[in-house]
């Protein structure tokens, strides 16, 4: 079973649930934006959890299948069509032998997973199938894929069509969006006004936005707490000396415009970070379309620690509808 | 002095010291292995960086709270332990002045602080040194701890073994390159580099390696263990090549014969901080099978 790319949309990727353990390597953990998305797709076609689907961004692809299969698109709002007949969304449908699957307009969000019965059956690499396209490792020849491109998919079960997702357990982020963080790292280079600021102001996705980092703009620029810069930091106050990044850590190179590092996520580098998105909120993240107002909302760890019990139990809720 | 902070509800950030030195780099990596060693429950990785690391840890699995106490007392052991690192040297030939450098920096010439010379010209003009060749000699002339691995796969961030005055210390470009030939060796702030891989970079441009230090296909013959070279803690030796070399040096990395000299030593930051030269000499004597 193969599906032959007859389009590859914008960035079409191999992506799984990643390969954690290389990041003091630099080689990040990579893997669906939206990770709920993901499992979501691949427990409605009958696949473990992880298995590798396609994820992409804003425009899908084109895709005609060799046999027949059993797809489900989650995440954005992207209408799924076989043949030219719109399929629903978070839903099991079937693809017959010589159909081929495309999608309308993006409606909302950012990033369909298209998970397809037997998952893609690329090559791991370092025990992921995520594509990781700096490294040229893993996914489809290390890259995103091309038109011409036959991706190989596992033997699945074509059991389970119309099983769909409940509506309440789709998540999409609000409007505006709402990112919650736990102030820390280098928080305290910026004053207390600028710390209110930064959670005072609307924000706005800007257009450099992708899998190693989001970034925003339209709030008010930081002011630094005066200091003679440390040796090897560099002359820029906002410079540090390099050090790692956690995923969801947002830097302000400048003091001007925050990045939020994300799967792609370089490891470290020589800017300062005021503070880290909550492991909760990343999957909404990938779902942010450039210039949607987004508000940073400060939360403590225990609350960090009560939104992600809240994320536990809606994969569990998840698990219990598509058992 | 050593500060710790959360990075959200998975990371924990230890800064070891604000400022780089031999000792922040030192103590961090210590404590990054202490910690590695300990087996903290939960803990999913330990990433190493220049004068401070990161432990990604699993809140499902251990609290930050308890895993912020056990790191902690990791430190008091750490303070406690001599300063002594097991690791390896290994030697780098570097082809400096090269012309693929040389075509991408006049390329993005008005990106930079000096458009009317060369990125060695004008790190070894700010740096006090007479000449390229003397400012070369320099940066190949001690050797050089790689304090990171990272920003993106497999690159080295390194920090020269010498005293503070002596570090060589350079701007990043006024804005960031959109190419940079992979292999590149490129210094920015206080720290050197190889480039992995080709892209964007800030950092001078002084030479380029022909020795592959990332390679996912694992076809090169010293990466066939394992795709990335560098460790945190290896410690580097440049030596300048001219195109004979470095063409010859290609040719054997592509045949499968070439294998970087690699030695195993124990570096003790107190002997060395008693007579830096002298140390850096024995080190090298090492490398070179003395």
């Amino acid at each position: 079973m193969a599906i032959k790319v007859l389009h590859h949309g914008l960035a079409t990727t191999v992506q799984d649930l990643g390969r954690p353990g290389y990041f003091h390597l630099g080689i990040p953990v990579g893997g669906a934006m939206d990770r709920f998305a993901l499992r979501a797709a691949n427990l409605l076609v009958g696949n473990d959890e992880g298995a590798a689907g396609l994820e992409a961004v804003f425009i899908g692809p084109k895709l005609e299948f060799t046999e027949d299969a059993l797809v489900a698109v989650t995440g954005a709002d992207m209408p799924a069509k076989v043949d030219g007949v719109v399929q629903p969304g978070w839903s099991a449908f079937k693809v017959k032998a010589g159909q081929v699957l495309t999608f309308d307009f993006l409606k909302s969000g950012a990033r369909i997973v298209i998970a397809v019965s037997g998952g893609i059956d690329v090559p791991e690499a370092l025990g992921s199938r995520s594509t990781y396209p700096i490294g040229a490792l893993g996914g489809y020849k290390g890259r995103p894929l091309a038109a011409g491109d036959e991706l190989p998919v596992g033997k699945g079960s074509l059991a389970g069509e119309g099983r769909t997702v409940p509506e309440a357990l789709r998540r999409k982020p609000g409007m505006p969006a709402e990112l919650r963080v736990v102030p820390g790292l280098y928080w305290h280079r910026v004053t207390e006004q600028s710390q209110e600021n930064f959670f005072a102001d609307e924000w706005k996705v800007a257009n450099e936005a992708d899998r190693m980092g989001y970034r925003f703009k339209g709030g008010r620029k930081l002011d630094f707490v005066a200091r003679e810069q440390p040796f090897g930091a560099g002359s820029d106050p906002s410079n540090i000396v390099d050090s790692c990044y956690p995923y969801g850590s947002i830097q302000v190179p400048g003091g001007t415009e925050p990045i939020i590092l994300h799967r792609d996520a370089v490891s470290g580098g020589g800017y300062f970070m005021v503070g880290t998105v909550i492991s909760a909120d990343m999957d909404l993240i990938g779902q942010l379309q450039p210039h949607t107002p987004t508000r940073f909302v400060r939360v403590t760890m225990e609350e960090a620690l009560a939104a992600r019990k809240d994320r536990k139990a809606a994969l569990s809720a998840l698990r219990d509808a598509l058992a | 002095m050593t500060r710790y902070s959360f990075g959200g509800d998975e990371h924990l950030f230890v800064e070891c010291s604000e400022e780089m030195s031999l000792e922040a780099f030192f103590k961090s990596l210590s404590m990054a292995k202490g910690v590695r060693e300990s087996g903290i429950r939960g803990v999913t990785e330990i990433c190493p960086a220049n004068a401070s690391f990161q432990v990604k840890f699993d809140p499902d699995v251990i609290h930050p709270d308890d895993i912020l106490k056990e790191v902690q007392a990791i430190e008091g052991a750490a303070e406690k332990a001599e300063p002594v690192l097991k690791t390896r040297i290994v030697e780098i030939p570097v082809f400096y002045n090269d012309p693929w450098t040389h075509e991408t920096l006049m390329r993005f010439r008005e990106r930079h602080q000096d458009p009317t010379g060369t990125d060695l010209d004008y790190g070894a003009r700010i740096n006090g040194y007479g000449s390229v060749d003397d400012f070369v000699a320099a940066h190949s002339g001690s050797p050089w701890f790689v304090s990171m691995v990272g920003f993106v796969a497999g690159l080295p961030f390194m920090y020269q073994m010498v005293e503070r005055q002596r570090q060589i210390q350079v701007p990043k470009y006024l804005r960031p390159r959109t190419d940079t030939p992979r292999l590149t060796v490129g210094h920015g702030g206080c720290f050197g580099c190889i480039y992995s891989v080709r892209g964007a970079g800030g950092y001078q441009m002084f030479g380029i390696t022909p020795m592959p230090i990332f390679d996912p296909t694992q076809t090169t013959s010293y990466l066939s263990d394992f795709m990335v070279f560098f460790r945190p803690g290896d410690i580097v030796k440049f030596k300048p090549i001219d195109r004979d070399a470095y063409d010859q040096a290609v040719e054997d990395v592509d045949k499968g014969r070439f294998f970087p000299p690699i030695r195993e030593v124990s570096f003790d930051l107190r002997e060395f901080q008693k007579d830096i030269d002298g140390y850096n000499a024995k080190l090298e004597g090492t490398l070179n099978g003395h």
